[in-house]
This record gives structure tokens, sequence and C-alpha cells, in this order.
């Protein structure tokens, strides 16, 4: 059953397997840069007033 | 992103892209991004106050992968008649890189996101400004003038025109003057500059049925308007002196790159046959970019005197 099942899966092939490892990390480093700029943008948009609100 | 396809032309291996981020790249047409980023940040830094650094970036950034989602789109659409010309037969969807369907849905989504963010980081006008541009470079541009009319870019011209105008709006929330110019500026360029190429490349657009106005209007009647085109740029290049954005070394610059622009094409206004037309023409296509190029450096690098003066 395991082995049956195994023959169905998707094959890739030597340059898929290192186009998608590529494609992966673009997609990552992509990730990575959009969440720390949006962390600055957030600080930038915050003020420093923003310590100084009303309780 | 549809990255397995329906069918593999060998069994047992299945179609998922083999495609690199380069292609990917590609698809966002970086040497146009490179100028939209370029003409972006002088709109921005035209702006009247002080633009936080990290909003500036951010702002810029939206821009360019606006940019880039629309390059992308229009690789999409246009991926049967690039096919055709030597100039985009490279392009990733051409060459099977990269299918329409994977372009489609890289270039929206970019778009979408480039969008949203210039709403967060900057203003809903700027975005909205954004999303025009990449609408009008899509569908107005892309999908209807291009194949249908021989004034193709000079209307669709507009789309590669507001960059500055969207930096500007993105740092003040508002249109002016300076920002207007700014954008005639590149709209003007953009028919001498693409009819120069098309001159060159009529046969090419001719076999992919792109009716660029050498193919429809004829040689002759281009290079006539190459040369009005040319001297209403020359005088507007000299607007941000005269209007008072620019020093008066920014006004000899214009006035000398201006003459020269007027000369290359008035060049190919009197060369009309062999291969010296050819050669006036693609001196013209490559003085363009310069001229440009040229122009909004010498208003960055004022601008950003000014700036660092604190004048």
């Amino acid at each position: 059953m395991e082995l049956e099942h195994r023959s169905e899966e998707t094959v890739l092939t030597p340059e898929q397997i290192k186009s998608r490892r590529q494609r992966n990390i673009a997609i990552g480093l992509a990730v990575g840069l959009l969440v720390l700029l949006f962390y600055a943008v957030t600080i930038v948009k915050l003020d420093p007033g923003i310590l100084n609100r009303p309780l | 992103m549809a990255f397995l396809e329906e069918s593999s032309a060998v069994p047992g291996i299945a179609a998922i892209s083999a495609a690199s981020p380069r292609d990917y790249i590609a698809l966002l047409k970086p040497r146009v991004m490179s100028l939209v980023v370029f003409t972006a940040l002088t709109g921005l830094l035209f702006a009247p106050h002080h633009v936080n650094v990290v909003i500036g970036f951010a702002s810029l950034l939206a821009i360019a992968v606006g940019a880039g989602a629309a390059g992308a789109l229009n690789m999409w659409y246009d991926a049967d008649i690039d096919a055709l010309m030597r100039r985009t037969c490279r392009r990733p969807i051409p060459t099977g890189k990269i299918t329409g369907r994977e372009a489609l849905g890289f270039g929206l989504t970019l778009a979408v996101f480039a969008v949203l963010t210039l709403a967060l980081v900057a203003n809903l006008f700027a975005a909205a400004l954004l999303a025009f541009t990449i609408f009008f470079y899509v569908a107005i541009y892309t999908m209807w003038l291009k194949r249908s009319t021989p004034q193709n870019i000079v209307i669709g011209g507009a789309a590669g025109a507001l960059p500055p105008l969207v930096g500007y709006v993105a740092a003040t929330g508002q249109v002016s003057l300076c920002a207007l110019i700014l954008f005639t500026l590149i709209f003007v360029w953009t028919p001498p500059h693409f009819w120069a190429l098309a001159l060159v490349r009529s046969a090419e657009y001719g076999r992919a049925g792109v009716p660029m106005l050498p193919n429809v209007k004829g040689a002759d009647r281009t290079r006539l308007e190459i040369l009005i085109y040319s001297l209403v740029l020359a005088l507007l290049g000299a607007a941000p002196f005269l209007l008072g954005f620019a020093s008066v070394f920014y006004g000899c610059l214009s006035a000398v790159l201006g003459a020269a622009f007027v000369a290359l094409a008035f060049d190919v206004y009197r060369v009309r046959s062999g291969d010296r037309a050819n050669q006036c023409a693609m001196r013209l296509f490559g003085f363009s970019i310069l001229y440009l190029f040229l122009l909004f450096a010498e208003l960055l690098g004022e601008r950003i005197i000014a700036l660092a003066t604190g004048s």
C-alpha cells in the first residue's frame, strides 16, 4: 500500500528541486523583509508621544 | 500561483515550474523599475517638508513593486506578441520558464500588496494613484491602446509618467505644480523615445500586429512628429528652472541637453534611408535615456543638497 502510494507521487528533476529551493528562499527573504519593514513603519508611526498618553 | 501544471510531456514527471527567482525578477522589468524608483524618489524629495527615511523608503518600495506588478501583468497579456519580437522573445513567458497563469497570479498579488502597503505607510490618495497607474498601464495601455491605435504610447505614456507624481503625493498627500511638471516632462519625453526605436524595429512591430506610428502613418510622418515632440520637450525641460524649482545650473544643463535632443531629432528627420537612418534613430533613442536620467539626476542632486543644508 505504501509502495503503491509512493509510485503516484510527483517525481521532481534535480533542476526542479533546485529552482523550488531557490524560490522558497526568495519568498522567505521577501516575507522577512516585509516583517522588518512593517515593524519599522509601525515604530515610526507610533511616535514617541504614544508613551505620554493619559491612562 | 500554479506551480503544478495539468499535464507533463514526460510521463511520471510532473510539470512543476523550474523557474528561478531571477525569472520572476525579469517579469518585473527591473530596468523600468529602476527608472520608476529614480523618478519617484525625485518626486518624493520635492515635498516641501521633511520626509521620514523609513516612510520614504517603504513608499518607494511600494511604488517600485507596483510598477513591477504592472510589468508582470503586461508580460502576461502580451506573451503572444512578445514571442514574435527579437527584443522581447527571451522574456520568461515566451521562453516557457514561467506560465501565463503564474505571471498573472504573481502580478495581481504584487499589485494588491503594493497598493495596500502604500495606503498603510503613506496615504490613501497615493495608494489610489498607484492603483490607477497599474490599471492604466495594464488595462488602458496594454489591453486596449497598444493593439488598436498608433497613439498607443502617447496616451499610454501617462502610466510611465505618473511615478514622480505618486512619490510626491505619498510624501505630501496632495498634487502640486512642481509634481505636475515632472509628470509632463516624462509624458512628453515618451513618444520621441519610443518612436525612435519603432523606426528601427517597425518590421518587427508589423509582424506582431502592433500599430506603431511608423507602421500606420509611415516613417516620414513619424520623423516629423519626433521632431515636434522634441522641440516641445526641449522647452519643457527648462520649466523647473523657469518656474523656480531648480537652479540656474539646471537651466543651463536643460538648455544644452534640449538643444542636443533637438539636433539628434533633426538628424532623424533629415536622414531618411539606409543604415545611417537607423543609426540616427538609435542614437536619438540612446540619448533620450541619458537626457531624462541627467535632468532627473540634477533635480534630485539639487534637492538632496537643499535638504542637507536646510536651505
